[in-house]
């Protein structure tokens, strides 16, 4: 006697095409949904429109890092003959360009040195309270919208000796607004937010060398840069990943013609 | 090729290569009707050979030192030859891992595949899954970033709910310390890449060993040994090699393509494989916002949190876990598979499943009040399972069992 089939074992490549396509659309929507969630701040996130492939923008990145960012924050997991290797650069180029630093000798830091500043944390400690972070793996942390978003939000707050700005992103961080010079000073304005609370905005007070369109591309810039120190293999990956699964769906064309061939005789 | 058959038999002369084969390999007879569900044994054999392979490649570079640890991920990550490669392989693959062995898992629940005679094979079944959360909790410290440490924090203080003055002794024989420190990183990493992998190993032999002593269990649960042709061969059964070891050939492709592209293009996955906050290095003075384990503790972690006293938590927790032990003896019912048994056992499996899945979500969750409420109903469900399982399998009505199996 036959009994009906009740649950359809795997059969056909169309079945197993849907449920590996259903795999990879479940996971990736996964992915993207929490990454959207990713830093704890009470303030909306915004999106820069960073282009990982643009070398041109992770050069200007990584000179605005190492000019600006680099003399609190180190970059200790990276190496500059790294980032010469992946944004086109030559070691002469970075050895000329963007070595700031000297090491214990005294003499300028070689090339195929991690990126290491040279502010002391005991220093670092004295004058801010905290030892700056290293900034090498913040992309991953608190993520890119966080970078872009904290950048564009210092405000002037007088209630705050010593550094006299604040941050809607992070209140209270400890950290002046060093790009001061190019965006200019920001306040902030207090509205009611139509629910009896208040809602903060901000705007300019007195401009900075940038017009606020050259400021966004400067911390586009940036986050560009802090994005790819954090994970430099990331573009390398993705090339080679697109092989290593048409390796993997070819060998999967054979393996399911050699079961169907090998079952051919299996009596159902 | 009478050389070849010559030093076959010069080494079955000496060890039972040959033998051996046949009875695991070519002669083993497995039911000819596996279905989607049967590929996650052998997937899991797979993981776990990944795993070795990439952990010893890790070991090569890694420092388990509480000053340099997190460095040496770094240092592989970013300066050894596809040291990303390997490591992501190795993240991906302990996800990955409780992915396939919960999916085995459940298939066992659905076709019955803890019943008599495979009690034993059950038990060296949820041996290993114990051993593997060990593995896992104790492989997770060894980054050394901010959720490692805190969460191995929190999970090593849950002993410390142990009653008469045990649970500090037992706390602080775990970490070597009083907090987590650089010993408890060195001790966690001897176990994990020694001593917690040889019990692993022997465990999977034996469940295997298990397995072929008693055969396989198939979507139809019947016994394909009660009906055998004249050479003593089950009608229903098909060697193992070559047809199972084609299908799940094909079944391993699959399975690779779902975890390359993970590793190549979301190895974080999210947030849910590697967490955010392990990106920063371990803290010992600044705790992070929101401590949560990874996602395949999470359901145990909600029981935990649903309970009001630690103590109580801690048995609920440990509870969820040894009750699994007993389901062999709890499912009083001789039918194996859900496709002959009452509407109650599956709408019983269902909740248990979904309950299973919110729990985890919720575990994940900074706690909430409709979080905690929620969490503690479907503990509720959790446990209640077991109990409505006993009660309705005594006299359950089931469906006629097929003589033969079904296509």
């Amino acid at each position: 006697m036959r009994i009906k089939r009740i649950y359809s074992p795997l059969q056909c490549p169309a079945r197993i095409a849907m449920l590996v396509a259903g795999f990879v659309i479940v996971m990736a929507s996964l992915g993207l949904v929490s990454t959207a969630s990713a830093a704890g701040s009470s303030v909306p996130l915004e999106t820069p429109h960073i282009d990982p492939g643009s070398k041109k923008s992770l050069q200007r990145g990584a000179k605005l890092y190492v000019n600006y960012c680099m003399g609190c924050h180190t970059a200790d997991y990276q190496r500059y003959n790294r980032l010469a290797r992946d944004l086109d650069l030559t070691d002469e180029d970075v050895a000329e360009q963007l070595i700031f630093t000297t090491d214990e000798a005294g003499e300028p830091t070689k090339p195929g040195s991690l990126m290491v500043n040279n502010m002391s944390n005991e220093y670092g400690r004295a004058a801010f309270g905290v030892i700056p972070p290293n900034l090498a793996l913040t992309a991953r942390s608190r993520g890119v919208d966080w970078i872009y978003t904290y950048m564009k939000s210092f405000y002037l707050d007088p209630g705050r000796g010593g550094i006299g700005v604040n941050n809607t992103v992070y209140p209270g961080a400890a950290m002046p607004h060093v790009l001061w010079e190019l965006q200019g000073w920001q306040k902030a304005v207090y509205e009611d937010d139509g629910h009896g609370g208040e809602k903060i905005s901000l705007e300019l007070a007195s401009p900075g060398s940038q017009s606020p369109q050259e400021y966004d591309q400067t911390i586009t810039d940036i986050t560009n840069f802090l994005a790819y120190m954090a994970d430099p293999i990331k573009q390398t990956r993705h090339k080679i990943g697109v092989f290593v699964l048409l390796f993997l769906f070819g060998l999967l064309a054979i393996a399911y013609l050699l079961k169907k061939e090998y079952w051919r005789d299996v009596v159902h | 090729m009478s050389k070849l058959n010559n030093a076959v038999a010069w080494i079955d002369e000496r060890f039972p290569m040959t033998k051996m084969l046949e009875e695991h390999v070519t002669k083993y007879y497995a039911p000819k009707n596996f279905n989607f569900w049967y590929y996650f044994g052998a997937l899991s054999l797979l993981v776990l050979i990944i795993q070795i392979v990439t952990g010893i490649f890790l070991t090569m570079n890694y420092k388990p030192d509480g000053e340099l640890a997190f460095r040496s991920v770094e240092y592989i990550m970013r300066d050894v030859n596809y040291g990303w490669l390997i490591r992501y392989m190795h993240s991906t693959g302990a996800s990955m891992f409780f992915v396939v062995v919960y999916l085995h898992m459940f298939r066992a629940l659905m076709y019955g595949s803890y019943k008599k005679p495979r009690e034993l094979l059950w038990i060296f079944g949820m041996l290993i899954y114990v051993v593997l959360m060990a593995e896992a909790f104790m492989g997770y410290l060894l980054p050394w970033g901010q959720m490692s440490y805190w969460g191995a924090q929190v999970i090593i203080s849950l002993f410390g709910a142990i009653p008469f003055g045990l649970g500090d002794a037992i706390t602080l024989w775990l970490r070597g310390d009083y907090v987590v420190s650089d010993a408890t990183l060195n001790r966690f990493f001897a176990l994990h890449v020694i001593a917690v992998p040889l019990v692993l190993i022997g465990l999977v032999v034996a469940h295997i060993l298990a397995l072929h002593e008693v055969g396989s269990n198939n979507p139809d649960g019947i016994d394909i040994k009660k009906l055998k042709n004249a050479d003593g061969i089950p009608k229903d059964g098909i060697p193992f090699h070559p047809y199972y070891t084609v299908k799940d050939f094909m079944g391993a492709i699959v399975f690779l393509i779902v975890f390359f592209t993970i590793v190549f293009f979301m190895p974080e996955m999210g947030g849910y494989f590697l967490e955010h906050a392990n990106f920063v290095p371990a803290d010992p003075l600044k705790t992070p916002e929101h401590i949560a384990p990874v996602w395949y503790f999470t359901p145990f972690y909600a029981i935990l949190r649903a309970v009001p006293s630690k103590l109580g938590g801690v048995m609920a927790m440990g509870g969820a876990i040894i009750v699994l032990f007993f389901l062999p003896w709890i499912d009083r019912n001789n039918v194996r598979s859900i496709r002959y048994r009452s509407l109650a056992y599956k709408v019983l499996l269902f909740s248990f499943v979904i309950a299973f899945i919110v729990l985890g979500y919720f575990g994940m969750q900074q706690p909430t009040p409709t979080g905690t409420f929620i969490s503690r109903v479907c503990s509720l469900i959790y446990f209640g399972f077991f109990v409505g399982l006993f009660i309705v399998s005594k006299n359950e009505k089931t469906k006629p069992v097929p003589e033969r199996v079904t296509s």
